[in-house]
């Protein structure tokens, strides 16, 4: 890309650490993207089996929902972070505290990955108890999060230093927004590093015997929801601070961008119950006052699509678009030396869908239509897997060329994969969401039960909404294809320029003081206000709703592991389509008969 | 801050009241709720049916992988279920096809909805949580019956040991 932008030396130690950051997770979606298409051919009953390819249903969607939802996201947040704020600030980092941070992260995600890979952790990236995972994997997802937590320690004293420095100053957006960012995961993560250290590690290793559900599934929730924040601010940091840059203009207002970012550290936490809507444990009231939350945090979504289109128009019509619509058609949608405007464009168009799901899943009552249905990861691929997926594959090709010194081959192609995946995605996600309501559930092999027509669990009617969803799948996959073919030649590619250390930050047409918005302080602790209140009430019911707590369970036998006499390994239930035989208790001995 | 952009947030807020607005509606017009805290019971070890009076049943049923017990729940048609849920092992989910019940059981907790069934036929439950390797196969039925197909069936004994319920209906 040739915009005129001041390009700083880059630092080889954080040259050499960023592209590990962007290019092992890349590379491991190649499994969690190729495990993708798996589960759409199995749900649907085209392969129609327990396993393909070596892969359990259930295990292929642990490494689907992890790799893509956790590793890869998280790295690249962290390797766009590191790198955003060196430019933006000017500094350079503490490499040794951010290599600490990247081992740290490294070593998580490779015990992760072995107890997956081996079996021992076939309980999806919710890791739900009391369906247990070996003890490695927990201590694992341990490691991972707080070497996440390390990364943001290292940016602090960079972010304090420039503030002395610069008192009259501004702190540039993109800062404002990853450290809004980092200091929504970093409130969030702790309640669910309790659960996994405090309660689920010495419970996997029979330390302790049992533990309460209910108890653990509100921590974990607790984390889940601002997780999806985590998830999708770093594109909000692209869209406000380069997308119009990318599209030939200036930010439309500077404030609108820092009230968004503030409002998200007030609003995305004390809203998990809405995850809980269905739950036993938890008063309907403190439900209601979950979803009267929800509906606040979508006020700076609703801000963001106002500036960013207004941001878009000034630009269009910068570009000679003339009438109400016309500026539409000048933007550079298919421009390859411009190729991540089309990756940060068709995000938010998808987000339009993917966010005005959300807030039906939100609304309370509503809720009970679509809980757990295939409607729920038919929504969250309209958001994870749109704006944010396509920011940061995006966003990592770009880093990889200005680093690098290799600029982009097959640029052509690379502008048309975020069109392809739109297409994939929308059909995709209309055929989970539609079969949704008509009953599909989520995280189901509904191709041994639902969808076999020998099965007398046969449901015909969602044959339509499953085939879509193949469809899709397919789309997507090929998709990827194309981008890691772009990737993987630019990456391997010749040098043909400098690296260096350069972002598209853009200009803003309105550009007011900050006031109230200008600190972190007020927001931080208004948010803990808020969690504080929305959350202590919710802890006190289900603290005295619990009658009692539970043991572990292997996700191949129904009994408890405390229950089974050794060598159950060899005892496990195989996987069967679902006829009276087995549905019986089975208990150890009687287990090898399930079909 | 422009003026645009003043009435846009204006109208998020406004928007987004108005939602809320129609949520409060739903819950306090049509009654549409959602499962609430339960402190008064105990999870139940056996499953039952009970009918409390010529319309008014109550279920006390137990997930557990990869079943639902009882694994049919037979009432008559117009009669209205007071579904009682808890888990014995796992996590499970329960949802009845074209209804809006849709609830977690999970273990050590007691949760409960209610729905009517005018019309016969068989309503599958489905179990929308992942409880293991054989979720897919977890699957129970209501069965709803002419009235006249019902057979005789004793109506609930007072001092059940799960009748001792909060609104438990008019027991005969």
């Amino acid at each position: 890309m040739n915009l005129r932008e001041v390009a700083m030396e880059l630092d080889p130690k954080l040259k050499r650490l960023t592209l590990i950051q962007l290019a092992v997770p890349v590379t491991l979606l190649i499994v969690g993207i190729g495990g993708g298409l798996l589960q759409a051919l199995m749900r649907a009953g085209v392969i129609q089996a327990d396993s393909a390819l070596g892969l359990g249903y259930y295990q292929g969607l642990t490494l689907h929902g992890i790799i893509n939802a956790i590793v890869f996201t998280t790295f690249f947040a962290i390797a766009f972070g590191n790198a955003l704020v060196s430019y933006a600030l000017k500094a350079r980092l503490n490499m040794k505290v951010a290599w600490i941070s990247n081992i740290l992260m490294l070593v998580g995600t490779l015990m992760v990955a072995i107890m997956v890979f081996a079996g021992e952790a076939s309980v999806l990236y919710t890791f739900y108890p009391p369906l247990k995972a070996h003890p490695v994997f927990y201590a694992g997802l341990a490691l991972f999060v707080v070497g996440s937590w390390v990364a943001f320690w290292n940016w602090i004293p960079v972010y304090m230093r420039w503030r002395r420095e610069n008192p009259a100053e501004k702190v540039p957006m993109a800062v404002v927004g990853i450290f809004a960012t980092f200091i929504i995961w970093q409130i969030c993560t702790i309640p669910v590093a309790y659960e996994v250290l405090v309660l689920l590690l010495p419970w996997s290793l029979g330390w302790t015997n049992e533990i309460n559900i209910e108890l653990t599934r509100t921590l974990f929730w607790f984390f889940g929801h601002p997780l999806v924040y985590f998830w999708l601010l770093p594109a909000y940091v692209m869209y406000y601070t380069m997308l119009p840059k990318l599209a030939g203009g200036k930010l439309y207002s500077d404030l609108a961008g820092r009230v968004v970012f503030m409002l998200f550290i007030i609003f995305s936490i004390p809203v998990g119950a809405h995850h809980q809507f269905t739950e036993p444990g938890i008063g309907s009231d403190w439900k209601l006052l979950h979803a009267f939350l929800t509906f606040g945090v979508a006020i700076p979504s609703l801000i963001t699509a106002f500036t960013i289109a207004a941001s878009l128009e000034y630009a269009g019509r910068k570009r000679g678009g003339k009438g109400l619509f016309g500026w539409f058609r000048t933007l550079p949608y298919l421009d390859g030396d411009r190729y991540l405007f089309p990756y940060l464009f068709v995000g938010l168009i998808i987000f339009i869908v993917g966010g005005s799901t959300g807030i039906i899943n939100a609304s309370y009552n509503m809720n009970l239509i679509v809980h757990n249905t295939s409607w729920i990861p038919g929504h969250f691929h309209l958001t994870v897997a749109g704006p944010v997926f396509l920011g940061f594959i995006g966003m990592s090709l770009y880093m990889v060329e200005k680093m690098t010194g290799k600029e982009v081959k097959l640029k052509k192609l690379a502008v048309t994969v975020p069109y392809m995946w739109l297409v994939g995605l929308f059909i995709f996600s209309f055929g989970m969401m539609r079969g949704g309501l008509h009953g599909e559930p989520r995280r189901t092999n509904m191709g041994m039960t639902y969808l076999n027509p020998d099965s007398p669990l046969y449901r015909p009617e969602w044959e339509f909404y499953v085939l879509l969803t193949v469809i899709g799948g397919v789309i997507l996959f090929l998709a990827m294809i194309v981008y890691f073919a772009v990737f993987f030649q630019t990456l391997f590619g010749e040098k043909t320029t400098e690296e260096k250390l350069v972002f598209p930050l853009s200009e803003s047409y309105h550009n007011e003081r900050a006031g109230v918005f200008a600190n972190f302080k007020p927001w931080v602790i208004g948010a803990i206000v808020l969690i504080l209140l929305s959350y202590i009430p919710v802890f006190i019911d289900v603290s005295r709703s619990t009658s009692s707590s539970a043991p572990a369970y292997n996700p191949h036998l129904p009994v408890p592991e405390n229950q089974i006499s050794g060598g159950s390994t060899e005892e496990r239930v195989t996987e069967s389509d679902g006829t009276a035989s087995d549905k019986e208790k089975n208990d150890g001995e009687t287990s090898e008969d399930g079909e | 801050m422009d003026k645009h952009e003043k009435r846009v947030i204006f109208a998020s807020i406004g928007l987004m009241a108005f939602f809320f607005l129609a949520v409060i509606l739903a819950v306090s017009g049509l009654g549409i709720t959602v499962p609430d805290c339960i402190t008064d019971r105990e999870p139940f070890t056996e499953p039952e049916v009970i009918q409390l009076d010529e319309t008014h049943y109550e279920v006390h049923s137990i997930a557990r992988m990869w079943t639902f017990d009882p694994p049919v729940i037979e009432i008559p048609a117009g009669a209205t279920l007071d579904i009682f849920l808890t888990s014995a092992d796992v996590v499970h989910g329960f949802q009845i096809e074209s209804r809006a019940v849709n609830m977690m059981a999970v273990p050590g907790q007691v949760t409960k909805m209610s729905a009517k069934f005018d019309k016969v036929g068989k309503y599958s439950i489905v179990c929308h949580e992942y409880c293991g390797v054989n979720h897919h196969s977890m699957e129970g039925v209501i069965h709803v019956r002419p009235v006249e197909d019902m057979p005789a069936r004793e109506v609930s004994k007072a001092g059940s040991p799960a009748s001792n319920a909060t609104e438990g209906g008019a027991k005969l």
